[in-house]
């Protein structure tokens, strides 16, 4: 009985955890963008401006949600929601420390990965249902990404089970005792975080946003809350992302013992969320015709060749 | 691709670097005396008004915030009735100032002109009308120009030669 209490606390403190640090995330992204910009940032409301993601919620919250006429108007109510519960149905499967995980599910990996890829459902319905032509083109521009990245997102993560022997997550950390996955794994770490960062779309490879082009992309017709789903939905995209990658690459909770797993973990993860800001600050916009045959005829090739690489090493150890 | 990496780097390395935000309310940015901000009439040496009441201002005035009645006091001096300016449609293009033969209508080095009622940015005569010259001192025009209007007598002004008499032969 109490085993179960205690994996519903699990369960409660996974989802509010995730959804405040996504949430957190909106102040920590225009504070940091602004110090590589040489601002300020939100420095007003409370100390160090902190105060700022109360404001904001409260303001994204009481905005009239409108609904435009000409929409198709129950796929527009839905699609907002997908990448919430995909992405987080997705950190079901973290191990953020020794046995705080939802679910140890032994195909943890692939749950993983069909997870990221429904998410992509949210801006092709988003974008379709909007009945707005910049929110197709963003749409149609969020499917060829996903079309280009989702393939070799998921070749590159192959060279960790490999070296594992398992799909479960915690198997994996618990692989990584001796050395982290990045160093065996360098390509594989380097082509899951280029697909991560579109997986997010996240800015360089926020093609089917693309403000500067499309006003706002799939999501040009969303206004208050729904928008802000979408909001803290790339902000949970990103969690994500770098909390995969500290598990798969980086050793997950593995660290010096002078402190606890759970810091061990949230300190990586928080070093990869801040890579993340950096790109943004730094990285123009490729096309999307770019990006395509960057994934195809780059990085496909360069996961399958790591893939057999570390096939090769792992079975010739044997 | 490494210079991708090494644009990283760069932006990276901004986080040390000294942030240009001046922040507003509490530091305040330098303003050149020739900034163009609030307009001002000013006052001519001996504190009577500058302004002539031409309509230059008025016309070069590209969105026609300017708005003013032209009358004259005992002595024939022009000055305006009533001088507007609506600041809600001001550009602070300083055609106005250019325009202005008499260095009446100056721009002043202040933007804080925030108001809550859109009716409270037309100023009157009273709120343009300064105590001082403003940026040009020592100009009087009605010094140097001919008419007599009180100011000074027929020929008396300065680098005027004195009235020709029309009535003696010898030029």
């Amino acid at each position: 009985m109490s085993e179960t209490w205690i994996h519903i606390l699990i369960i409660v403190c996974v989802l509010l955890g995730m959804v405040t640090i996504a949430a957190g995330l909106i102040y920590v992204e225009r504070r940091m963008l602004a110090v590589w910009q040489e601002r300020y940032g939100p420095n007003r409301v409370g100390p160090f401006g902190i105060f700022q993601v109360m404001a904001d919620m409260v303001k994204i919250f009481f905005k009239e949600d409108w609904i435009p006429g000409f929409v198709d108007r129950k796929v527009f109510i839905v699609a907002p929601t997908i990448i919430m519960i995909t992405t987080l149905l997705s950190f079901a499967i973290v191990p953020f420390a020794p046995g705080i995980v939802v679910a140890n599910l032994n195909v943890g990996i692939l749950f993983f990965l069909a997870m990221s890829s429904l998410g992509a459902y949210t801006i092709v319905l988003a974008g379709w249902a909007s009945n707005n032509k910049y929110s197709l083109i963003g749409g149609l521009r969020g499917a060829a990404q996903m079309i280009s990245y989702e393939v070799f997102m998921g070749l590159s993560l192959m060279g960790v089970v490999i070296l594992a022997g398992s799909f479960n997550m915690t198997d994996i950390v618990m692989e990584q005792k001796g050395m982290w996955n990045v160093v065996p794994q360098f390509i594989g770490f380097v082509i899951f975080f280029i697909a991560g960062l579109a997986e997010t779309h996240r800015l360089p490879f926020d093609i089917p946003e693309a403000e500067s082009e499309l006003i706002a992309g799939f999501h040009s017709e969303y206004s208050g809350m729904k928008f802000g789903m979408f909001f803290v939905g790339e902000y949970l995209g990103i969690t994500l992302v770098s909390a995969m990658t500290t598990v798969l690459f980086f050793g997950g909770w593995l660290g010096p013992s002078f402190l606890p797993p759970i810091v061990w973990f949230l300190i990586k993860m928080f070093a990869f969320i801040l890579v993340f800001v950096l790109l943004r600050a730094s990285l123009p916009r490729p096309r999307y015709d770019q990006l395509m045959s960057w994934g195809w005829k780059i990085l496909l090739p360069l996961a399958l060749l790591n893939l057999l690489v570390t096939g090769a090493i792992v079975l010739y150890n044997q | 691709m490494l210079s991708s990496i090494r644009t990283v780097w760069l932006v990276f390395l901004h986080m040390f670097k000294k942030r240009v935000t001046i922040e507003y309310p509490e530091k305040k940015a330098f303003l050149a005396p020739r900034w163009r901000g609030r307009i001002v009439l000013t006052r001519d040496p001996d504190h009577n008004e500058r302004c002539v009441a031409c309509y230059l201002c008025a016309a070069v005035c590209p969105t026609d915030c300017i708005s003013l009645q032209a009358t004259e006091d005992e002595n024939g001096r022009r000055k305006p009735e009533y001088f507007r300016i609506n600041f809600s449609r001001c550009i602070f293009c300083g055609l106005c100032e250019d325009a202005c033969p008499t260095y009446s209508i100056q721009l002043v080095p202040d933007f804080e002109m925030g108001e809550y009622k859109r009716q409270d940015l037309v100023y009157e005569k009273e709120d343009l009308l300064i105590d001082g010259q403003g940026k040009y001192h020592g100009y009087n025009f009605y010094r140097v120009a001919g008419v007599a209007v009180g100011v000074k007598g027929k020929g008396e002004g300065e680098n005027e030669s004195a009235p020709v008499d029309r009535k003696k032969l010898v030029p």
